[in-house]
């Protein structure tokens, strides 16, 4: 029994820990600009609601919210769609080469993105998409496509082949295989590849800031404008970061059971 | 592994992939290659400039050489030190996690938190937390009498980051490590106990080996992110002081975007990438060719 309590006090110490930091962001968004800098306070003594009205009654900075999501929204969907057919053959069949691709498919995972912003920043502005939610779309294929080709083969593989043999011997072609059976197979796959591009996608900031300049800008680089000459609107920052943070929290709660397998890539 | 049908024809399936990665990773990629070995006077008016830009960015004693090298070293470091201290607190954690009952799901969701926090709100978090006259954190080190000033002094500077990554990315080892200790089955305990096994032996015999597998990606991963770190110094330090917590993104993103030297960018963002691909390639070699040997063993 003694052991247990030991383990608990661990694991409550470090969930504290984690907390903490998130907390006194949330404590500061609800208090005003004086009461942040004239001291310390543990909790909000006079509690505000104008830091968020600011941000709702604001269309330049709601719709930072919006243009996120949509782009994150894209990048999700285009990910899952290109990444199963590869992540099928990738599981199901050797071919010319096979190994080779998928190093350098997961080499991109791992490429770092500062070397590619001034790059893309040329190439979506020679092609028009500058300044739109899909030249960040597009940008973060670089690292999410890979990663759910990765995470869809490992869930893939765990599907016996015989269910593949059993479809065709039952007449299906292979469209209507893929879509009608194999798909709801792997839906938990599915989900955990597009938890995870939605959560590199919504966290990244470097190529997202360096491809929008007002008609697409995410909500992280709009935060950047709290700073001004007479110093840090640290309310209104805070309640900008405790929205962020929202979307995330929504995303874990539904995914929450399958969380664990798909952090070990559906490879355990 | 080996019994998989040879089929040409699934190129087919990976043509969409690798469209898309064509065009997003390898042509941007070109662009860099063809910048690192020019030269420009403006207007748009490149000449050929060969390998002069890497000479100079390998040889310390040039200015760009030196910012370099010392980029990378604070970058080696650093990476060594986030690994040293979040793979063991990882592993702790994930041996203190529940296993079964209501606990579980909220305990994964305060876990997996700080992973789906966008990066610069993580930055501003510890800005806020750590600040001396605002925040919890600094004030109260400094009350302590603690000499702390993140903006000031190098060392609290370093201090701020590596406690922000081991905040944001230690569950990540910890809910991989969670994740292989699920997949022991129960007989393992159950025969250890029977043999009279210690807490100790259990971890080293059963639980370490099992976790081999998920200790290989979480580490793969916490070096490789944590090699590309740019945004927390950013936002928190702005690689400073002086440029004490200056690592290569940071410094790339100024040559690149904040001074526009194209050429001098470029060769360094080359030299970055293969410096990365070149230990990840060694790490897969490594870890396969060891799972080779075992899958013969057994």
């Amino acid at each position: 029994m003694k052991h247990l309590n030991a383990r608990n006090i661990g694991l409550g110490l470090y969930l504290f820990g984690l907390i903490l930091p998130i907390y006194w962001l949330i404590n500061m968004s609800f208090k005003t600009n004086v009461e942040i800098t004239s001291g310390l306070t543990l909790w909000p003594h006079e509690p505000i609601l104008a830091n968020y009205g600011k941000i709702f009654n604001d269309p330049s900075w709601y719709l930072g919210y919006v243009h996120s999501i949509t782009y994150v929204l894209i990048n999700m969907v285009i990910s899952i769609v290109v990444a199963l057919p590869a992540a099928y053959a990738f599981s199901r069949y050797r071919f010319l080469g096979d190994k080779h691709l998928f190093f350098w498919l997961l080499s991109n995972r791992m490429a770092p993105a500062a070397v590619y912003a001034l790059p893309f920043f040329n190439l979506y502005s020679s092609v028009g998409l500058f300044d739109t939610p899909w030249a960040v779309a597009l940008a973060h294929c670089l690292f999410n496509v890979p990663l759910a080709v990765w995470i869809l083969e490992g869930f893939i593989s765990g599907v016996p082949r015989e269910i593949d043999e059993t479809a065709q011997i039952d007449g299906y072609s292979f469209p209507r295989f893929f879509v009608k059976i194999f798909v709801p197979l792997i839906a938990n796959g599915i989900g955990v590849a597009a938890f995870f591009c939605f959560m590199f996608s919504w966290v990244e900031l470097l190529l997202a800031r360096t491809l929008t300049a007002t008609d697409a800008k995410p909500i992280t680089s709009i935060m950047t404008r709290t700073v001004s000459a007479s110093g840090v609107d640290w309310g209104l920052l805070a309640a900008a970061g405790v929205l962020c943070m929202i979307p995330g929290a929504i995303v874990i709660w539904f995914v929450r059971n399958h969380i664990a397998k798909g952090f070990a890539l559906g490879r355990v | 592994m080996n019994d998989k049908p040879i089929n040409n024809k699934a190129w087919f399936f990976v043509l969409p992939v690798l469209i898309i990665v064509l065009f997003s990773a390898l042509l941007p990629l070109m662009t860099v290659v063809n910048y690192s070995v020019q030269d420009t006077i403006g207007q748009n008016s490149f000449f050929w400039n060969g390998a002069a830009w890497f000479r100079e960015l390998l040889d310390p004693t040039t200015d760009l050489g030196d910012r370099f090298s010392g980029a990378l070293q604070r970058n080696l470091l650093f990476s060594f030190i986030i690994l040293i201290i979040e793979v063991p607190l990882g592993i702790g954690v994930s041996l203190c996690m529940p296993r079964s009952g209501w606990k579980v799901g909220p305990t994964l969701v305060v876990m997996a938190l700080p992973l789906l926090i966008p990066w610069n709100v993580v930055g501003t978090i510890w800005q806020t937390f750590c600040r001396l006259d605002i925040g919890l954190f600094g004030a109260t080190l400094v009350n302590l009498g603690f000499p702390y000033n993140y903006i000031a002094d190098a060392g609290s500077a370093w201090f701020t980051i590596i406690l922000v990554d081991v905040w944001h990315w230690t569950s990540l080892v910890a809910l991989l490590c969670f994740a292989g200790l699920n997949a022991i089955p129960n007989a393992y305990y159950q025969a250890a106990r029977i043999d009279g096994a210690s807490r100790a032996s259990i971890f080293f015999n059963i639980e370490l080996p099992k976790l081999r597998r998920v200790l290989v990606i979480a580490i793969l991963l916490r070096f490789m992110d944590s090699f590309m770190i740019y945004t927390e110094p950013f936002v928190v330090s702005g690689g400073g002081p002086g440029n004490a917590t200056t690592f290569i993104s940071v410094d790339l993103v100024k040559i690149a975007l904040g001074e526009f030297d194209l050429g001098r960018a470029a060769a360094l963002s080359l030299v970055y990438n293969i410096i990365i691909l070149a230990v990840c390639w060694l790490f897969f070699t490594v870890t396969t060719h060891l799972e080779q040997r075992e899958f013969r063993a057994s």
